[in-house]
């Protein structure tokens, strides 16, 4: 039997605020709902919603996903050739972040990035000529998630790149993804002159083959503990990778002195510097570790769990456990924050990489409270910062007690977005991102803070209703 | 053009603090472009491609630089002490953490979990889909909202009495649980009368004239309109009974509706003949009655009233003359020539006048015609005796109800007085919560307004109505009474009341 007239009135009161100071003045209580129009305004995306609302079925299906993200162990087990591990990479292939999309279509930086890349693996010995085999539709182009793989910014992994190689040992899955470049004429942001390929051609001969070394002399190395450590020492291993990167370094250094009767010493210590002087060179192993643990949690039936988030500088995509493999895209959006010396918002590109992968595992901007200083970039304070993670708290499944927050009393950074609750609240999953410029080759001209937007996840929702609750 | 150069010493930064510096610098009068980095060579170099250094200069990596252009040396030396400024303020602190406003169902009831009802007045079109999330998060849903679809509401109402959960609504303007008024309710005293009510303004009607008699209302749960429709079936209306018949607090209980389905009405009442309590049943324009030993019919709101307190006070002498403002004898039944105009705001009520005032006025029009009442033709021009619910879609669209906003019958007031053949014109005053705060002081100005316009027309025109309120409620009967007493309006006791002293006027016959 109902006891609602037996029970205190307690009022949940959507719509108009009078409502309310009537019932609080006759011994009732009633909480006010800060409330906008779900799902962008589409009432029958709307009622769709609400039909897929507290379902056990995706509620039990949602609390496997997570179980399996919260149990998979992300180690770093070496360094290889993206052509002999990625599987699918054909041999005229390259890899870019974000949904597919067509060479006619991609953003400048990515432009730029597939032509030196194209040079680089010799396929052209000119730009000009690298286009045209582009253009000819001589080079095949695929997203890097569709071959367990992600790429910060314009994402390109081409077949002779050195990779990381990251495993989960509890469901035995394996991720991509390659090393990073350091700051400036990098061709993740779109630069493909002389020095760039010059510098992924002493990666390829030189940097990947030492790490690989030292790797293999030092074990496989965990990296859920080194970015538990990190989120303690004031990263949040998107943005901010200064800690990771050192705690990082510190291990290959030591491993590497050890095994330098092996080792070329020239080799070793250009290694180490270039590693030094990039606070950034734990990124690529942050997101291929995120990735790992995501793909544990991908194609489990009905479940409302996002799996990916990538952009390509066009278009903004997401995938979620329950309809395996189906992208759900929308206009990628541009990024507020701050600009280096001499640019602007009119010269940045849109939202791009696959770094949003971070943010889908918990951390990035869903961790901006373990790293104040991120909020700087669009001028807000560490409690905003913790604001920010606390609303995450709000569209997520639960909190990844391996990944704590000081901030939060050490409790577990927000982890398993759920489609359902960023439609029905409105509230979209906030990421920390570079910027890059929005011309090939020029590179990364400031930092900062954006969010997705939510037609993406509103056509997931739309699509998981008609598919229907099995 | 200006370009400064400064080395600060002693100003170690990150580089996020220094961008934020550089903009606001660029942002400062007079100033083209600024930077503020630290003199590092890497730092240096992309001065020197941004363009901001015209050469490379020997690094000092502790040192912060400055590099300003502005469009003269005022500027810059404004913009630099503007630079020196900032990085010697002390930061503000953090300041309190504001816990942020829920913004979904799901996160008020995990911040809230002792929640128990969802009140819903969204624009329709959004109202089922946050009923049915509160519904399946095991809460009780009133749908105050309008415009949901009947095939919405029937999911609703059965997935509600599925999970033995209550939804009141779509279209429910009132309801009372244990003493707490939701949405537009009167403050009357607590008691054994338990109402449950297919119309808004039927229940706050009840709930007033049962306060008036000086009993009280232990709940009174609203159904929405359409409850009692053939589509619905009377769901909510059987689960409320239930409600009030397992209820302790309960001993009397009154059912309200506006003209029910045939089907429906006899479904309700086959159903309350099983409840071991008395049922006073009070559904506006339906013949058909069951007997039941337990049950009694009203024909009239005030007569569902006056039975409930009588059932419950066998004893009591009742009367409700104190609020009867003069009494019949006091009135010249030869004084009205015209047309009856009635201007309702609640929609019972208009249904109530039409069926009390059809047989004694013959031909009778509404814009929510009853049965043996005829359509308006033309909504916005009135036809020989008319009477209107000005609450209607078609009235109020895009615009509040006019119990809160009430310049709709304020218009139609006086385009009716500027019409030669209306005689009397017939109002409701509704009080309560979300009710206008003073009704009766505008209305009285539109009726003086009115009476001018008759008056230059050489007619007379007569004012009869009644105030649905409680002493009680926040804008006060009496207050609102005497601003319509001194107005000339003939106060009634009921509507139904009101209805008999329009016939009396007119026909100079009582009902």
């Amino acid at each position: 039997m109902n006891n609602f007239l037996t029970s205190k009135t307690q009022v949940i009161n959507i719509g108009l605020a009078s409502f309310s100071p009537p019932i609080r003045s006759h011994g009732g209580t009633s909480v006010d709902l800060e409330w906008r129009p779900p799902a962008e305004g589409n009432s029958a995306s709307g009622l769709a919603l609400a039909h897929l609302m507290n379902d056990g079925k995706i509620n039990a299906a949602n609390q496997v996903a997570l179980e399996r993200y919260q149990a998979a162990q992300p180690i770093l087990v070496g360094v290889g050739v993206a052509r002999e591990e990625l599987k699918g990479l054909g041999p005229r292939m390259l890899l870019h972040s974000g949904p597919p999309i067509a060479w006619e279509n991609m953003c400048g930086p990515q432009k730029g990035a597939v032509l030196g890349a194209i040079v680089f693996e010799g396929w052209a010995s000119t730009l000009l000529e690298a286009e045209s085999l582009v253009a000819h539709g001589e080079v095949k182009l695929d997203a890097c998630n569709h071959h367990s793989a992600v790429g910060p910014m314009a994402g390109i992994i081409s077949p002779s790149m050195p990779v990381w190689i990251i495993e989960n040992t509890t469901h035995g899955n394996r991720s991509y993804c390659n090393m990073n470049e350091g700051l400036g004429k990098v061709l993740r942001f779109g630069a493909n002159g002389p020095e760039v390929i010059e510098r992924l051609v002493w990666m390829r001969e030189v940097l990947g083959p030492t790490v690989k070394s030292i790797l293999q002399h030092l074990g496989p190395v965990a990296l859920g503990p080194l970015i538990a450590q990190a989120l303690h020492m004031g990263d949040e291993v998107h943005n901010r990778n200064a800690a990771a990167s050192g705690l990082f370094f510190k291990k290959l250094t030591l491993a590497g002195l050890e095994i330098l009767a092996k080792l070329d010493a020239r080799k070793l210590k250009d290694t180490l510097a270039f590693i030094a002087a990039n606070d950034h060179f734990f990124l690529n192993l942050s997101m291929a570790a995120c990735k790992v643990m995501l793909e544990a949690a991908d194609g489990v039936e009905n479940s409302t769990m996002v799996t990916v988030m990538a952009r390509n500088g066009v278009d903004f995509g997401i995938q979620i456990s329950g309809l395996k493999g189906r992208w759900f895209t929308a206009p990628a959006p541009f990024v507020e924050g701050l600009f280096f010396s001499g640019y602007s918002q009119l010269d940045a590109a849109r939202d791009l990489g696959d770094s949003a992968i971070t943010e889908t595992a918990g951390v990035g901007g869903f961790s901006m409270a373990a790293s104040p200083a991120i909020v700087q970039f669009v001028g807000g304070t560490p409690a905003d910062a913790l604001a920010n993670t606390r609303r995450m708290l709000q569209i997520t499944l639960g909190q990844n007690s391996a990944f704590t927050l000081p901030a939060l009393n050490f409790g577990g950074c927000p982890a398993g977005i759920d489609v359902r609750k960023v439609v029905d609240s409105s509230i979209l999953p906030v990421i920390n991102t570079g910027i890059a410029h929005k011309l090939a080759g020029i590179g990364q001209i400031g930092a900062g803070i954006t969010h997705a937007p939510l037609s993406c996840f509103v056509k997931a929702v739309e699509a998981l209703a008609l598919k229907g609750v099995n | 053009m200006e370009n400064t150069q400064h080395f600060l010493t002693g100003y170690y930064r990150d580089s996020v603090a220094l961008m934020q510096l550089s903009s606001k610098l660029a942002a400062q009068e007079g100033v083209a472009s600024a930077s503020a980095q630290m003199a590092t060579a890497a730092n240096l170099e992309l001065l020197v491609n941004a363009g901001l250094l015209d050469q490379v200069v020997p690094a000092r990596p502790n040192d912060l630089l400055l590099v300003i252009r502005a469009s003269t040396a005022a500027h810059g030396q404004a913009a630099f002490e503007f630079a020196q400024k900032t990085l010697d303020e002390k930061p503000s602190g953090g300041g309190p953490e504001k816990p942020e406003p829920p913004r979904s169902v799901e996160m008020a009831l995990s911040a809230h979990p002792e929640s128990n009802l969802v009140l819903i007045s969204t624009p329709g079109e959004f109202a089922a889909a946050e009923a049915l999330k509160a519904l399946k998060q095991g809460l009780n849903v009133m749908i105050f909202s309008d415009n949901v679809s009947g095939a919405q509401e029937v999911m609703l109402k059965t997935y509600a009495r599925d999970h033995e959960l209550l939804v009141m609504g779509p279209d429910c303007g009132t309801s009372l649980i244990g003493g707490v008024p939701l949405a537009f309710a009167n403050v009357v005293a607590a008691g054994a009368i338990g109402v449950v009510g297919a119309s808004g303004t039927g229940i706050q009607q009840v709930t007033c004239l049962v306060d008036a008699l000086g009993e009280g209302i232990c709940h009174a749960i609203g159904t929405g309109g359409h409850d009692l429709s053939e589509e619905v079936g009377g769901i909510t209306m059987l689960a409320a009974l239930d409600l009030l018949a397992h209820d302790n607090n309960t001993e009397v209980i009154v059912l309200l509706s506006k003209p029910p389905a045939r089907s429906v009405a006899l479904k309700i009442i086959a159903a309350a003949k099983l409840v071991p309590k008395k049922v006073v049943i009070c559904f506006l324009g339906a013949v058909e009655q069951l007997d039941g030993s337990n049950l009694s019919y009203a024909r009239t709101l005030e007569e569902a009233a006056m039975l409930a307190v009588g059932l419950l006070r066998p004893s009591r002498k009742l009367s409700l003359t104190g609020r009867l403002v003069r009494e019949k004898n006091q009135l010249d039944p030869h004084r009205t020539k015209g047309f009856v105009r009635g201007l309702y705001t609640g929609g019972t009520f208009c249904y109530e006048a039409q069926i009390l005032l059809q047989s004694a006025l013959g031909e009778v029009y509404s814009n929510i015609p009853t049965k043996g009442v005829k359509k308006l033709p033309d909504l916005w021009t009135s036809v020989g005796h008319t009477i209107l619910d000005l609450g209607d879609d078609v009235f109020t669209r895009g615009k509040p109800h006019p119990m809160i906003d009430p310049s709709t019958r304020n218009e139609r007031l006086l385009k009716e007085a500027l019409d030669p053949q209306t005689g009397l014109i017939l109002l409701d005053l509704v009080l309560g919560y979300g009710a206008h705060e003073d009704p009766a002081a505008g209305l009285v100005e539109v009726i003086r307004q009115a009476r001018e316009s008759a008056h230059k027309g050489g007619r007379r025109l007569e004012f009869v109505g009644f105030i649905c309120g409680t002493t009680k409620d926040p804008q006060g009967f009496e207050k609102q009474a005497s601003t319509l007493r001194g107005a000339g309006v003939i106060l009634a006791q009921s509507n139904a009341h009101a209805a008999e002293m329009v016939q009396y006027l007119v026909t100079g016959r009582l009902l």
